[in-house]
């Protein structure tokens, strides 16, 4: 829960400022927020909002100030999603300062992304960043001169080893007190000046919510955003000379845009010339070495399919058999504990039943696999840190160009792993519709960590030597059916070329341990909060509806929940799984992935969940039906939560319901596939 | 000393943009990730699939389609 207003300037009613952090991708723009807010400072992912903007807060001299970590972009027009989401945040919430974090090694094109702050009219201090970086490759920076050329203070910053921190808050919090002193002149030749004046000089007394030097710059770039505030503004959109101008400017659009960014970028030079020094020739990097074979052309694909084998190998030598029983021993002695003291109470027997097979067998279930939930995710964190992920949309991009769609879209998929919600958010950064929308359809089929308790059940009842490499193929064969339905969309629903491919590949670094923990802990405590909320409920829920109606056996084919699981299930016959347990457990599953563990857990086994439930696994499945058990639970119908996303950023509803089924029949025609022709062969 | 595409360019070649022949969106992309006029490209790789050049420093990965409008002055 936020207690931060829609007004970002208030906290819990107090008056507060606010510092926005804005930057390109890979500015190190995430690792300064954290090493601005520390780790003991609450980064709240807003629910609903986007997972890009962050919210934190900072005390210095007794003073409390928001900082909000703005998504990476390169440039403030309304192009996709993320660029939307910062842009509105500096125009609509006014920030009183805006943190430009600048990547010192490449100042150039980061530059690009100030002067468009500049033009904005907002107040901006320079967080240089990763200034040792720059030393190392012995890039020259005049700070004094930067800071002179730009009219804003320019602070020298390592945010990995939280350099130059005090300095940028002391810096930020100065410049809020005072006006800007000067702000730099940019010319865009003299012909958009002259136009750009006679727009200011309409505007000036018609004191609008945005700088009439923007909203000029703006309409002369043909930006959409802004005509669409024009057409909104009766004042403006009732004027005829208004009017007029702007028709002039539609028609020059594209020809002025260009110039505008050309003449951005004289700006950007003029003042690089004089404040930045680079060596004439530039020597071989360790990243461009490690490049050479990450990237290579034949060994490109094969690298990566091993990091990803190697990654799943791991999570279970580690998160299994090495970490795997604490948790469940943990879990089995506390819950024969809490029962053994519930008996010696007296307790009501439904309120031990309850705890025995619905809290500890179902909730439990679930938390027994934290050990590897953070695995995986610590793993998926190094790889994420080191830069290692844009070589891997990189390899893809041939693949993914063969099936009408372009490698940056597998960062999505990537992120999908983790969890659909950020991976679904993840296609923001996708500016063509069409990417975008296929991109969100076929990302639930990219299994998230959720999932991963419902394999490891299986996998430790039927192939407890095999666990890595079924879980890798597992993992491969949601990628393969994610891509097939990215070829059939982009074929039938959404035609069109596929968009063209360019990303930034950022240099290799050491990962951190505390940026690794830290999103390892974003992802599992999200995993704690789900067994704490959701499944709790649903536990609860499918609990009560196993009790009733009075008198019926507890867990009893007759009970409601027996009953309604007896109905679904004969959908799954044909798919070898057809017992009112399984079809319980798919059904619950759809309100959270870990749901169907906590229901097979709980109708199964009660306490001592964890081998009983292997045990009990063991008697009603085959290894076939297993197979077929797992396909279905890695491709049907995502969660509630997933659902509820694509609706909102496809912002349909229809596409959200459509999701909901033809998941479901995918899912199911593979799971029957599976089972009929292991049937076939002879497997059983 | 030619006009080419940046895609005609071996690896370790250089290059001076002269202009982007694409459409609005890509040229606009293409400028904000600094493949503006005046801007010096060096290639490293060049072989299957997305290019990947050196621009002023950072490495960037351009696909095959993008680089063919890319119009460089060849510098080698």
């Amino acid at each position: 829960m936020s207690f931060v207003d829609n007004d970002y300037h208030m906290v819990r009613g107090i008056q507060v400022n606010t510092i926005a952090l804005v930057g390109n991708p890979n500015s190190g723009k995430t690792t300064l927020f954290n090493a601005l807010t520390g780790s003991n400072q609450h980064v709240g992912n807003w629910p609903g909002v986007t997972v890009e903007k962050k919210e934190g807060k900072i005390k210095f001299n007794g003073k409390t100030y928001n900082i909000v970590d703005l998504p990476g972009i390169y440039s403030l027009g309304a192009f996709s999603e993320d660029e939307i989401v910062a842009r509105d945040f500096i125009l609509k919430n006014n920030p009183d300062i805006v943190i430009n974090v600048v990547d010192a090694t490449n100042i150039e094109r980061n530059l690009y992304l100030t002067t468009q702050l500049l033009e904005m009219g907002a107040k901006i201090v320079i967080a240089l960043n990763m200034i040792d970086e720059a030393e190392e490759r012995n890039i020259n920076l005049n700070i004094d001169a930067l800071s002179e050329k730009l009219g804003a203070p320019v602070v020298p910053t390592i945010a990995s080893k939280k350099k130059g921190i005090d300095e940028l808050i002391k810096k930020s919090i100065e410049l809020m007190e005072k006006d800007i002193e000067h702000k730099p002149h940019i010319s865009y030749g003299e012909s958009i000046d002259k136009e750009i004046e006679k727009v200011k000089d309409f505007l000036s007394n018609k004191n609008l919510e945005y700088p009439p030097q923007w909203i000029a710059i703006k309409l002369l770039e043909g930006d959409e955003y802004i005509y669409e505030f024009i057409n909104n503004h009766e004042d403006l959109s009732s004027s005829e000379e208004f009017n007029k101008m702007v028709e002039q400017f539609k028609k020059n659009a594209e020809k002025y845009e260009l110039e505008i960014i050309d003449k951005r970028y004289e700006f950007v030079n003029s003042i690089t010339n004089e404040g930045v020094k680079r060596p004439d020739v530039m020597e071989e990097t360790m990243t461009d070495k490690i490049d050479k074979i990450l990237t290579h052309k034949y060994l490109g694909l094969p690298i990566f399919a091993l990091i990803m084998l190697i990654v799943f190998q791991l999570t279970f030598a580690i998160g299994e058999d090495l970490l795997g029983g604490l948790v469940e021993e943990g879990i089995e002695i506390l819950g024969g504990f809490i029962e053994s003291f519930l008996i010696s109470i007296n307790s009501p027997d439904w309120i031990i039943s309850f705890v025995a097979e619905g809290l500890i067998g179902g909730v439990g279930a679930v938390l027994e696999f934290i050990p590897l939930i953070v695995v995986l995710y610590m793993l998926m964190g190094i790889l994420e840190d080191t830069g290692y992920m844009a070589r891997a949309a990189y390899v893809m991009d041939n693949i993914m160009r063969a099936l009408g769609l372009q490698g940056k879209t597998f960062i999505s998929m990537i992120v999908g792993f983790g969890c659909n919600v950020p991976g679904i958010m993840a296609t923001r950064t996708l500016d063509n519709k069409k990417d975008r929308m296929i991109a969100t359809l076929i990302n639930p089929f990219m299994s998230c960590g959720a999932k991963l308790p419902i394999y490891l059940v299986f996998i430790a009842a039927f192939f407890p030597d095999k666990g890595g490499l079924v879980l890798f193929f597992i993992y491969l064969l949601g990628i393969f059916i994610a891509l097939l339905m990215a070829k059939i969309f982009s074929n039938t629903l959404f035609k069109g070329e596929p968009s063209y491919f360019i990303m930034e590949l950022p240099p290799y670094r050491l990962p951190t341990l505390r940026n690794v923990l830290r999103n390892m802990w974003d992802n599992v405590s999200g995993f704690l909060k789900r067994a704490g909320t959701t499944i709790f409920a649903v536990v609860t829920i499918l609990w009560v509806l196993a009790m009733l109606p009075i008198g019926v056996e507890p867990y009893g084919e007759s009970s409601i929940l027996g009953r309604i699981g007896s109905f679904i299930a004969p959908v799954f016959k044909p798919a070898g799984f057809g017992t009112w347990q399984a079809a319980v457990g798919l059904f619950a599953g759809i309100a959270a992935k870990e749901a169907v563990v906590a229901t097979l857990g709980m109708v199964y086994a009660g306490v001592g969940e964890g081998t009983e439930l292997i045990a009990a696994m063991q008697r009603v499945f085959t290894p076939l039906t297993a197979v077929s058990f797992m396909v279905m639970t890695l491709l049907y119908t995502p969660c509630a939560a997933t659902i509820a996303t694509i609706k909102k950023e496809t912002n349909s509803s229809k596409w959200a319901l459509f999701t909901v089924l033809y998941t479901f029949i995918i899912g199911w025609i593979a799971a029957v596939l599976v089972y009929q022709i292991g049937r076939l062969l002879g497997f059983s | 000393m030619g006009k080419k595409s940046l895609i005609q360019l071996n690896p370790g070649d250089k290059g001076k943009v002269q202009k982007i022949d694409a459409g609005g969106n890509a040229t606009r992309r293409l400028y904000e990730m600094g493949f503006n006029t005046g801007s010096n490209v060096q290639v490293l790789k060049n072989d299957r699939g997305p290019l990947i050049v050196s621009l002023s420093g950072n490495k960037i990965a351009v696909g095959r389609g993008l680089a063919q409008k890319i119009i460089v002055e060849d510098l080698h």
